[in-house]
């Protein structure tokens, strides 16, 4: 069991020297920086744009289409590589490559409390790239969220319209494709870059420049998406099924690219947080001590690290079409329009347990802190994540049950796909046994647990509907399909990530969020979301297809009570933005608070926030994480000299109650 | 449940015992099913879309009632216990962190895991075997079941002219349906009109992008992707309209790809059919001769005659073909 050694011998030695902040000998505007980044990516989407009409000047004058995908692609492109260079993320390798002594400049934001400037730049700092995660999440879902608010005022009136068709398709993609691509790493990102090494013991990442770089990507990616709108957008929707997307204009590049670039950051941050999951916990962590949420976490990444390149491969397949002029999606020269949807969906739906599990794993964190209990049924927990993980590749045709594919095949995809009720299953026997007898307090966290645990039930539920085909030949490609995933995505992933804020910002921040703020927004929040979203059931079975524009008559009042319980939820929206600036910026408390919780996890034996390198001395870990009542001690201990007791991959001899 | 032995000292309830806790979740969770079942499947069933104006419809609506019922006991189970939880088993949210006492040290129960596991599996093989017999008996249960299906009605071929059910094409482009009728001569209308009581056969084809052609009151779904023949079934049970829409998105005017279907009569269709067949004289010379599916021309046309000489007759075919609708 590896932990972090080399990277910081020379300062435990010193004692706790830190060493010299060499970012600080130079002026701002001579080191890498996002200044420099902007620049960069504004000068390579110059030079790939020019590259494009150069390379596609006669076929831009052959097919008169006043565009040039190329040109845009290749734009897209360089801008992005600009970008990272101008931010500094090519430093390292490119020294490396060409025989240099890297200069580790971003190691110098390591030193000591991270100044504001390091979080600005391409900080190796977990710590700091949780944060930077945290704050640019909430920058893209409340984005997205205002696309979403755009739609339903569309929808107000079956006849009367707001946007044009058109641009409601755009408004319909942005909103879609940001939430779905942004919001894979909405948990992986602020909570798992922040507390996986806290929680195992680390004191570092063990690939920090390529969590780092799956950080960076995602600005380049959410400006690469919106950029989509000035070109026209895209009419597809996130799904981006072939061959529409290859007879669409320009806009569509961008959702491509972005994708893509989305898919890069997931496979290399997941990369890096299996290696340090399985590397870099403390001695003492074993594998049955590994908190619930860093084996949500380490699922969810290698999820990712198996998924996404399937997406990258269909994105560039699909580029490939618009651009190169390939018939991969096009029937008519060999290709096939099943094409992507399988390539597309066999990323889709592992994707949807890329967002559902890690929301798992912070339920099962949290509830036992607050039921003051042992995580009921630890190892079956664990297994039914995995249970999760591993089905997830084996449903994704049920995306395509009425599409004429495999017909006789439909039966197995119905089975796996109810199969997953069972682990599924697993995950809510753990919360019951944990809520058991507990000494529950019902604090805002613990509100959004619950809420999460009502909401997904619905979510999984109506799922069961869309799993059989009978019942799927009324509710596929309606608004059923629609208030069906935003009750597993919205109503599980958003609602956990809200639980894990208020649970974990106190330890980021040393800010505890307003409870009674946070009351407010857990009932507004949980109140309109149940009355926006259960309707829809209703009326995707009642006949309303998803990404339409005009609607019966008869659905009116439905789609008004919708669009209204809509708006309910940016007020509530506000009040945690509110909260969220009140909090931590306008009335910080003037003393961190510790362990405002009173939990046994190790991300809160730390100092707040946490030292440089986390902690004085790697951890020696002596109990679970759960042992509530069991009479156990600490779960760890940091102290120069380790102790030897209780390194046994066994866990603690406690009472087993039957 | 578990017998925990040492009683936390601030628990209220310590007097009840884990089986009288699980026994009073038991009955009030067993009491709110039966009546909750009771009414969705008798009360709330028969109201359930996609309602009952076809065959495949009824067969859906008959699973909706099914799934929904199953589904009240196991909303019921976690709301219950949640909020048995709640009322029992609180302590107050802001006591202060030296005052917190622990709950019992459960760490897992055996025979309460082995029960759920065995509950939710049997529960996800019911739904199985329920959900594969309701789609084989109910031949693709009015889903497109791709271009050579093997859960099919009687009379059923996959060429369109010993079929001896009524076949309809129904081409999807961007953006509107249109519909052709291979044993009337190929005619190609606008709107779709079928008989009651007359299992239909839905050839779904697209000419350009992926649609969904979805009769909503018939429950009847499909695809439509470019170069795909997918057939679908669907026997409309009583004379009426139905909406059909493109639930798939297929661009721009997605959302404004709705007509409306009319079933009617034997007797109303052949009079329908054959006015249709008249006005059609001008149209079918320029029709591509009827196919499974449509690819398009080198120069980016479907209907041209100039580069595709056409077998059809000149004329429309009057006479519908006995044998299809007496």
């Amino acid at each position: 069991m590896a932990t972090d050694t080399t990277a910081t011998a020379a300062v435990d030695q010193g004692g706790n020297a830190k060493p010299p902040d060499r970012a600080g000998e130079r002026p701002w505007w001579r080191g890498t920086n996002v200044v420099l980044g902007l620049v960069g990516a504004l000068v390579g989407y110059a030079v790939g744009h020019w590259l494009g009409n150069w390379i596609a000047s006669d076929y831009q004058q052959v097919q008169g289409m006043g565009q040039n995908d190329h040109a845009l692609v290749l734009g897209y492109v360089f801008a992005t590589v600009g970008w990272l260079a101008g931010i500094g993320a090519l430093n390292y390798p490119i020294q490396k490559l060409f025989g240099y002594l890297p200069s580790t400049e971003e190691e110098g934001e390591h030193a000591g409390r991270p100044k504001l400037r390091a979080y600005f730049s391409y900080t190796l700092d977990h710590k700091v790239v949780g944060v930077q995660y945290l704050v640019a999440m909430l920058v893209y879902f409340f984005v997205a969220g205002l696309f979403a608010m755009a739609i339903r005022t569309e929808l107000l009136s079956p006849t009367r319209h707001l946007l044009p068709p058109g641009k409601y398709l755009e408004v319909v993609g942005e909103h879609g494709t940001m939430m779905m691509m942004m919001m894979t790493s909405v948990i992986i990102g602020p909570f798992g870059n922040y507390l996986v090494p806290l929680m195992i013991g680390a004191r570092r990442m063990a690939y920090p420049r390529l969590e780092a770089l799956s950080f960076w990507l995602t600005p380049a990616a959410f400006v690469v998406l919106l950029s989509g709108i000035v070109v026209g957008g895209f009419p597809t929707g996130w799904t981006g099924y072939a061959p529409l997307s290859i007879e669409a204009t320009e806009g569509q590049d961008a959702y491509l690219v972005a994708f893509g670039l989305m898919a890069i950051s997931m496979i290399v941050g997941g990369f890096n947080l299996i290696a340090t999951t399985v590397n870099y916990r403390a001695p003492g962590m074993t594998w049955t001590r590994l908190p619930l949420f860093v084996w949500g976490t380490l699922l969810t990444a290698m999820l990712m690290v198996l998924a996404a390149p399937v997406l990258v491969a269909g994105t560039y397949m699909s580029l490939m079409d618009r651009t190169a002029q390939t018939a991969l999606f096009d029937v008519n020269h060999g290709g096939s329009s099943f094409l992507w949807e399988n390539l597309f969906w066999f990323f889709g739906h592992p994707e949807v347990y890329i967002l559902a599990l890690p929301g798992f794993g912070i339920a099962l964190e949290i509830l036992p802190v607050f039921a003051r209990k042992p995580a009921f049924g630890y190892r079956t927990a664990v297994a039914g994540m995995v249970g999760v993980g591993m089905l997830s590749f084996f449903v994704w045709q049920h995306h395509l049950f009425v599409s004429g594919m495999n017909p006789d095949m439909r039966p197995v995809v119905m089975l796996t796909t109810e199969l997953i009720s069972i682990p599924t299953g697993i995950i809510y026997l753990a919360a019951v046994g944990t809520l058991w007898r507990a000494r529950l307090r019902l604090t805002v966290p613990v509100l959004f647990i619950l809420g999460m645990l009502f909401n997904f039930l619905i979510g999984g539920i109506s799922g069961v509907f869309l799993s059989d085909v009978p019942t799927d030949a009324v509710a596929h490609g309606s608004f059923f399909v629609m208030a069906h995933f935003h009750y597993t995505i919205m109503g599980g992933l958003i609602f956990t990530f809200f639980g894990g804020i208020y649970y974990w910002l106190p330890k980021m921040t040393g800010h505890q969020l307003d409870q009674r703020l946070g009351r407010i927004h857990f009932w507004t929040l949980f109140v309109f979301f149940n009355s926006t979203f259960l309707p829809l059931f209703a009326i995707g079975e009642l006949g309303m297809p998803r990404r339409v524009f005009e609607y019966q008559q008869s659905l009116q009042t439905l789609n008004m009570w919708v669009s209204i319980s809509a708006y309910l939820i940016l007020l509530s929206m506000l009040v945690f933005v509110f909260n969220f600036v009140k909090s931590t910026l306008i009335d910080p408390r003037k003393e961190p608070v510790l362990n405002p919780w009173g939990s046994r996890g190790m991300e809160w034996m730390t100092s707040t926030p946490p030292t440089d390198y986390n902690f004085e001395h790697v951890p020696t870990v002596l109990s679970g994480p759960y042992d509530y009542g069991t009479g156990s001690g600490a779960m760890a201990v940091i102290g120069a000299t380790a102790p030897t007791a209780g390194l046994s991959d066994q866990p603690q001899p406690t009472k087993e109650v039957t | 449940m578990a017998e925990s032995p040492a009683r936390p000292e601030g628990s209220q309830r310590a007097e009840l015992t884990d089986r009288q806790h699980l026994g009073r979740i038991g009955l009030i969770w067993i009491v709110l099913s039966l009546i909750g079942m009771v009414l969705v499947y008798f009360v709330w069933g028969p109201h359930l879309p996609p309602g009952t104006d076809s065959k495949q419809a009824t067969n859906q609506q008959f699973d909706n009632r099914v799934l929904a019922t199953i589904a009240v006991p196991v909303f019921l189970f976690i709301w219950v216990y949640i909020g048995y939880v709640l009322a029992n088993w609180r302590v107050k949210a802001n006591t202060p962190v030296s005052e917190l006492v622990d709950g019992p040290p459960i760490r897992g129960h055996m025979g309460f895991q082995a029960t759920w596991l065995a509950v939710t599996t049997l529960t996800v093989l019911t739904l199985f075997v329920f959900g594969t017999a309701e789609l084989v008996t109910g031949d693709g249960s009015g889903t497109g079941s791709g271009q050579s299906p093997i859960w099919t009605p009687a009379g059923y071929s996959a060429d369109a002219a010993k079929s001896k059910l009524l076949v309809v094409q129904v081409i999807g482009q961007q953006w509107r349906w249109t519909f052709r009728y291979p044993q009337f001569g190929g005619i190609e209308t606008a709107q779709m009109v079928i008989p009651a009581g007359q299992e239909v056969q839905f050839s779904v084809t697209s000419l350009d992008v992926i649609h969904s052609f979805w009769a909503v009151g018939l429950g009847v779904k499909a695809d439509a992707n470019p170069g795909v023949n997918n057939i679908a079934f669907g026997e409309a049970l009583k004379n009426g309209s139905f909406d059909i829409r493109c639930a798939e998105l297929c661009g721009l005017w997605h959302g404004a790809m709705f007509t409306t279907g009319r079933v009617v009569s034997r007797a109303d269709f052949n009079t329908w059919i054959t006015a249709e067949s008249v006005t059609d004289v001008q149209l079918i010379p320029y029709l591509p001769p009827y196919a499974d599916i449509y690819l398009p021309q080198a120069d980016g046309g479907y209907y041209d005659p100039g580069q595709d000489p056409l077998p059809n007759p000149p004329g429309p075919t009057p006479n519908p073909s006995p044998s299809v609708i007496p």
